[in-house]
């Protein structure tokens, strides 16, 4: 099974060098680079801290969105180019296609990772920042899961890019909309509120606790405590599983 | 309709890894304490232009978004003593910020007045009430109701008849849209009364009634019976001069 994934592992990763990915990635970089050294100036107080705290936002928002779309327009690509059928009508497994995908699909998260976590050692301890770095590539590997299992599923890439796009701000925000949903000033057992407290959960447990993940405030208040690293961790893993179960699912039913 | 081959093509393994992934999912998340806003949690709030860049230009919406944010913290179903803990200048200037956003909401001076003064302490409700008050000049034709409630709270929880005149005073003097109830702009005389200061009270009330302002038949026979009722207890002695 290995001399299949890696392959495919191996020309997916060609071709995000190829789309110059790393390239852009590098340009976030710069761009932020130089919009929180314009801030850091105009800062009266806590300059440090407003600089590390939007560099740190735009890279994560910024990678978030470049793996989410590589893997979507590539994916999307591959379906129209027949390529995906050409490789299937291969003896391989379905499942080896999948997982070299995904392999392909996290070398490039990890390094995107690396890429924005680099410049923040200018600001930040080191220690925090492989943290924090280590924490982006937790949720890259989430959202290049995520997005893969859309795309297969969807095969469109703005009804794709729009799926991962919805799960991932409702990750980033469901803490706090269960915060609002359980505390209504309002009769808070009326049906119509239990109902859509019930609903609100029920989409949490489903959800990855990206909230959790990747805190600006690791970089600037401390260090997280090492039951928060463990769980971002162990979260990562568990959704990985899930995703990897539901494209599976999704692409052994798939007619091509 | 997709295309698709019928259940009995999934694999057994891809069937378990998919059960595993989603019972792991819902085992981690049940593990993981619900999140809550704690009081200590309620940071400062950013600027105002801050805001509006990231409003992406809807700052009416992420006022109403931030307000709902704002009343999850520190408040918990059936707690006797809801926002006790919360840091009041903090809480003020996210209140202020929300109304930057969104000057002609309602809801921020709403939650000021019967949520936020409300508390049983009573250093905070004086700071929120003095929040109503600035605020109120801001737009004292939409923002007199919150005024008003201030104005009670002076009164019957505070016992502080001095606030209370201020601030009904305040009213009386700055309100001048059309649709605002006489009574809101006339309750200064009956502070004035609980105060004893009779003569002033009835020198307000004789003004009223000479303005003309008054058309309401059933209110003008109350106030009338008001003044009666002044001078009488004058007469008799009652009351501070002047």
């Amino acid at each position: 099974m290995l001399q299949h994934i890696l392959p495919i592992a191996r020309y997916t990763l060609l071709e995000a060098l190829r789309n110059r990915l790393l390239w852009l990635a590098l340009t976030l970089v710069a761009a932020g680079l130089a919009l929180t050294a314009f801030l850091q100036q105009v800062a009266i107080t806590e300059s440090n801290q407003i600089q590390v705290a939007l560099l740190a936002a735009v890279l994560r928002v910024g990678a978030v969105f470049m793996i989410a779309s590589f893997v979507v327009t590539g994916m999307v690509r591959e379906f129209n180019d027949k390529v995906t059928e050409l490789i299937l009508s291969r003896p391989l497994r379905r499942g080896s296609y999948f997982f070299g995908k995904l392999a392909g699909y996290a070398a490039v998260a990890l390094m995107l990772a690396l890429i924005s976590s680099m410049p923040l050692i200018l600001f930040a301890p080191a220690s925090r920042v492989a943290l924090w770095g280590l924490s982006l590539a937790c949720e890259l590997l989430i959202v290049a899961s995520v997005s893969l299992f859309c795309v297969l599923s969807l095969a469109q890439v703005i009804s794709a890019l729009a799926a991962v796009a919805g799960f991932y701000l409702l990750a980033r925000t469901i803490g706090a909309l269960q915060i609002i949903a359980a505390n209504p000033l309002s009769d808070g057992t009326a049906l119509s509120q239990q109902f859509i407290n019930f609903a609100v959960d029920a989409i949490a447990f489903l959800l990855p606790g990206l909230d959790r993940m990747t805190q600006t405030g690791w970089l600037i208040h401390g260090a997280p405590a090492a039951a928060e690293v463990t769980g971002v961790l162990a979260q990562t893993a568990v959704y990985l599983l899930l995703m990897c179960g539901a494209s599976l699912f999704d692409l052994q039913r798939k007619n091509f | 309709m997709r295309d698709e081959r019928p259940l009995s093509h999934v694999s057994a393994p891809v069937l378990a890894l998919l059960a595993a992934g989603l019972a792991l999912q819902i085992g981690l998340h049940y593990l993981t304490p619900a999140p809550q806003a704690k009081a200590d949690d309620l940071p400062l709030p950013p600027s105002t232009s801050m805001l509006r860049v990231a409003s992406l230009g809807e700052p009416i919406a992420l006022a109403k978004v931030l307000m709902l944010h704002l009343q999850a913290f520190d408040y918990q179903s059936g707690s006797k003593m809801p926002y006790k803990d919360l840091d009041y200048t903090r809480l003020e200037a996210w209140l202020a910020r929300i109304l930057e956003l969104d000057p002609a909401g309602q809801y921020p001076l709403l939650a000021a007045a019967r949520l936020y003064a409300e508390v049983p302490q009573e250093a905070k409700q004086r700071s929120m009430m003095d929040f109503i008050y600035r605020q109120y000049f801001i737009d004292p034709n939409r923002r007199w109701p919150w005024l008003a409630h201030a104005t009670f709270l002076a009164k019957h929880r505070l016992k502080d008849m001095g606030l209370a005149r201020k601030y009904a005073s305040t009213i009386e003097k700055y309100t001048t849209a059309k649709d605002v109830p006489p009574w809101a702009t006339s309750m200064e005389i009956f502070i004035l009364e609980d105060m004893n200061e009779l003569e002033a009270a009835r020198i307000m009330i004789g003004g009223l009634l000479a303005s003309g302002k008054i058309n309401d038949r059933a209110e003008l026979s109350f106030l009338n019976q008001r003044l009666l009722e002044i001078e009488e207890r004058l007469k008799r002695g009652d009351g501070k001069k002047g």
